[in-house]
């Protein structure tokens, strides 16, 4: 099989120089070069740019059609939907910018293919065509920059009020994911890596007070609709991302600090269910910083229920003394 | 005997240790295209895995021998696979072979000089530049195969043997490699600065430069001032890695044992990469740019709309690119005020790029255009710059990069923004200087047949792409059938797939041409495309010098195409006035009527 294949491309190979040698030697003998461009395959190029412009835009109609479906559906924390609307935003700008550039790009290319009755047009420089397409684009940045910079301030600002919230640190370790929930006091124990022994899988120091009454969970965890989550990361060995799509949250776990990251999950996950037409829908939490070979498969289920819910879940779920 | 010696010692120093800036180009452009497609092939590679994930391949088994015995490839392969890509692409292709070849071969030409300012450290910039590939290739051989922690070489996975194989061996030959690439990047970038500063012949002030030596001036400092820094953070985690240092490793437990490094952060080796990594962006553009221009310029027959915008973009462009690296951090835990001005300087960088893309419209606007191969590729880079750099305006807002960070919106993004603009420029190059380089044409018909087959696919494959990061598909993931909300996935996966073996197979066509023409191509004539610029008035045939007698002397700016007098007529009778024809007396020079 291997022979044949080495042979067929040998034999493809030499046909081709001969068939170029050939292409060049009747070019001659007719008194043309064969590297020069004639006017008519010039016009031919410059069609098919035209045509390679309506297929392109084709392409992007058809994937827009069969594709853009697959989205992640609507956001399911508060800030999302601010997210997602400024995403919006900037498609509505760069869409047409994207067809119209292209669009003169290919259509230039046609309609100024080389003609030999024609001059090109000595054209070098306007300053006023400069300054348009400078202050324009200015202008719509501007416009992005601030919107974006006030959703970033907002989202990053982490939530102060230690009584209206639900605090979570979420730590990484290749490759595989373990919340701890602070418990009553709502303030998270002491941790450190030299104190991983057994079950205390993230090293929790036991004689803090605090971290008493922390819990330890695996698998999946639960967030209550509604209420403002406080998480904090953690990784143990190398960079991992904490990635929960469907809240359009992301922040990366690096060892030796912690990160955090907070919003307000909005919609349960049996509401997200019906939104979806999937009985089987889960929110899930996944690692999105390549950490090892395993790095395709980190991932942890999220559940989010009503507050009562939620309250009966963590109330069985075995404090860290226990 | 001593005529065989003789010739033997010629063949070494014309071939091999040649000081000629002409024949160093040639390395750099044969080295820089067989990595290129070794990096190719690996991508065909792990897309045969993301289409059809845990399928056993011949091409797998046949290629990756020993590795891969049943055809089946294994996920830290992959990550390797990826890794070796991303690094052979970014620098050994995009950066040697791009910047190297055409530096090397345009910056004498079109400036008017023998040759480089030191020949001597310009052969030792490409026997560098050998060495570092060899050495990279090398590490695909070693035990635990070759580094697989992302181009980008993360601590801590990239400090520990135990966090994944590639981390052993095949990560200390990464290093070896790259450093010594960098010390190659380094001697070549000054040995462009010095020689375009000093060396321009009689006339040829700094705004009458062919926009191509613009670029090239502009990223040999870009060089000069970023792969430092990557090497000081290469070079501090090898002593991570071997000496028991802490500089970027901190309260690790792994394996079941807590290592003894403390104090040190792995976000500090993420800004000293990232603070070459974004200006390396640049550096693999701007070369490209410079070629775009010039090929436009000269093959629609007019001046380039706005020569010194252009420079002025350039410029701009370039200092941005050193105070835009934090974009690549947004998520990293880095303070969110730092998140904001990053956003602000990325977003800026968009003016530039627009005044760029529209000054190339201008310039094509009422052109007469001729068809080339090369004019087509620099049509695909001013396409790929505009359908890849408008999503920059989604990734460098960091509100909105939260939710498309690492996904394969990112992988389309740059993809398209800097792999298909930059090796499009570099098409384009080589299909215009060929006669320059190897004193015969190329063949147009197959080099159109590539131009469509490329452009076709490279869209195919990366356009796609977006749509899986709508769906919040993470990037490097060995394969997403781990997860049912990606299920839906795998048509995408395999039309990517696809177009990429077929994007593969359409470089064989251009392969062949370029290895035919080279050898068997129709003689070249002095110039062909009836160019302004000063390598146009040098002879075909190779010889240490450039030209036979005096330098030419230059009187204007190199875009005087089609250039009319009052009663519209070609002021000289043709549509072109090389730089070498002294001003009229009532001609006036740049542009000005």
């Amino acid at each position: 099989m291997t022979i044949i294949v080495v042979v067929a491309v040998i034999l493809v190979v030499i046909a081709g120089s001969q068939l170029l040698k050939i292409a060049e030697l009747r070019a001659l003998s007719k008194g043309e070069l064969i590297y020069e461009v004639s006017e008519k395959e010039g016009k031919q190029s410059g069609l098919l740019m035209l045509g390679f412009f309506a297929a392109f835009m084709a392409f992007f109609a058809w994937q827009m059609w069969s594709w853009y479906g697959l989205k992640l559906p609507v956001s399911a924390s508060a800030h999302g939907v601010d997210t997602d609307w400024l995403t919006g935003a900037t498609y509505a700008v760069i869409t047409p910018v994207f067809i119209l550039t292209n669009g003169l790009l290919f259509f230039f290319c046609f309609k100024y293919s080389y003609s030999s009755t024609r001059k090109a047009t000595f054209f070098s420089h306007s300053n006023k065509l400069e300054m348009i397409w400078t202050i324009a684009p200015s202008l719509v940045l501007t416009v992005l920059i601030l919107m974006g910079l006030s959703n970033w301030n907002k989202i990053m600002t982490p939530i102060a009020d230690e009584d209206d919230r639900v605090l979570i640190e979420l730590t990484g370790q290749q490759f595989t994911w373990t919340a701890r929930y602070a418990g009553a006091d709502k303030k998270l124990g002491r941790s450190h890596v030299t104190l991983i022994e057994g079950v205390n899988a993230t090293g929790v120091d036991a004689t803090d007070d605090n971290a008493k009454d922390d819990k330890l969970v695996k698998g999946e965890f639960h967030l209550p609709v509604g209420m403002p989550v406080q998480f904090v990361f953690r990784s143990l060995d190398a960079i991992h991302s904490a990635y929960m799509p469907h809240f359009r949250s992301q922040m990366n776990c690096v060892p030796g600090i912690t990160t955090q990251f907070n919003f307000v999950p909005t919609k349960t996950t049996e509401e997200m269910r019906k939104i979806t037409n999937n009985d089987e829908f889960n929110y899930v939490l996944l690692c999105n910083k390549i950490c090892g070979a395993a790095h395709y498969n980190m991932q942890m289920d999220i559940v989010v229920e009503s507050q009562e819910d939620y309250d009966k879940w963590l109330a069985e779920q075995k404090t860290f003394v226990e | 005997m001593s005529t065989h010696h003789h010739h033997a010692k010629d063949f070494l120093f014309t071939y091999i240790f040649s000081t000629d800036h002409k024949m160093i180009s040639k390395q750099f452009l044969v080295t820089g295209f067989l990595m290129g497609f070794i990096g190719l092939i690996m991508s065909t590679l792990f897309r045969l895995q993301l289409g059809w994930p845990g399928e056993s391949f011949e091409m797998i088994e046949l290629l990756m021998g020993s590795w891969q015995e049943d055809g089946v490839m294994a996920p830290d392969k992959y990550l390797s696979l990826v890794t070796m890509h991303g690094t052979i692409m970014v620098f050994f292709l995009l950066t040697a072979g791009l910047s190297g070849t055409f530096s090397n071969l345009l910056i004498p030409l079109q400036i008017g000089a023998r040759d480089m300012a030191s020949g001597f450290l310009n052969m030792l910039s490409y026997w560098f530049f050998f060495i570092s590939s060899v050495v990279m290739l090398c590490s695909l051989f070693v035990e635990g195969g070759a580094a697989s922690a992302g181009w980008t070489i993360y601590p801590p996975l990239s400090a520990l043997p135990q966090a994944i194989p590639g981390s052993g061996a095949g990560m200390t030959l990464w290093l070896v490699s790259m450093s010594i690439f960098i010390v190659s990047s380094l001697l070549g970038s000054l040995n462009y600065i010095v020689t375009i500063l000093n060396m321009r012949t009689k006339g040829m002030s700094m705004t009458r430069l062919p926009l191509t030596i613009w670029a090239f001036l502009l990223t040999a400092i870009l060089g000069v001032l970023s792969f430092p820094v990557l090497l000081s953070a290469a070079l501090l985690l090898v002593f991570d890695r071997s000496f028991g240092t802490s500089f970027y490793l901190s309260d690790i437990y792994i394996g079941g044992q807590v290592l003894e490094h403390s104090g040190g952060s792995p976000i500090l080796f993420e800004h000293l990469f990232w603070f070459l990594g974004h200006p390396e962006v640049y550096i693999v553009l701007l070369p490209a740019l410079g070629i775009t221009s010039e090929i436009i310029s000269t093959m629609t027959r007019k001046p380039i709309f706005g020569y010194r915008a252009m420079i002025g973009s350039m410029m701009a462009i370039g200092f941005l690119s050193f105070i835009v690296w934090g974009h690549h951090m947004f998520l990293t835990g880095m303070n969110p005020f730092l998140g904001s001005v990053f956003t602000f300087t990325t977003l800026l960088i968009a003016i530039p790029s627009a005044v760029k893309v529209f000054n190339y419209l201008t310039t094509l606007w009422k052109g007469n255009i001729v068809f080339t191969p090369a004019t087509m590729f620099s049509v695909g880079l001013v396409s790929t710059f505009i359908s890849g750099g408008v999503t920059g305006l989604i990734l460098g807002n960091s509100a909105l990069d939260i939710n498309v960070h690492d996904t394969y919106f990112v992988v389309g993004h740059f993809h398209i923004v800097m792999g298909l603009s930059a090796i499009f420029g570099m098409f384009a190059g080589v299909y215009h200087w060929f006669p320059k380089l190897f004193g015969r044409m190329m063949n147009n018909k197959l080099g159109n047949i590539h131009f469509w087959i490329t452009i076709c696919c490279a869209y195919g494959v990366f356009f796609p792409m977006h749509f899986l990061g709508f769906a919040g598909v993470p990037r490097r993931y060995y394969t997403n059938s781990e997860f049912p909300m990606f299920d839906n996935m795998i048509d995408i996966n395999v039309f990517i797939s696809v177009c990429a073996i077929l994007a593969m197979i359409g470089q064989l066509v251009f392969f062949f041409n370029f290895v035919y023409s080279a050898f068997r191509g129709p003689k070249a004539p002095m110039n062909p495309w009836k160019g302004n610029t000063l390598e146009w008035t040098s002879p075909v045939e190779h010889f240490h010098g450039n030209w036979y007698g005096e330098i030419p002397a230059v009187y204007r700016w190199p875009y005087d195409y089609s250039k009319v007098n009052a009663n519209g007529e070609y002021v000289y009778g043709e549509d072109f006035i090389p730089q070498t024809t002294p001003l009229g007396d009532d001609e006036k020079d740049g542009g000005e009527h």
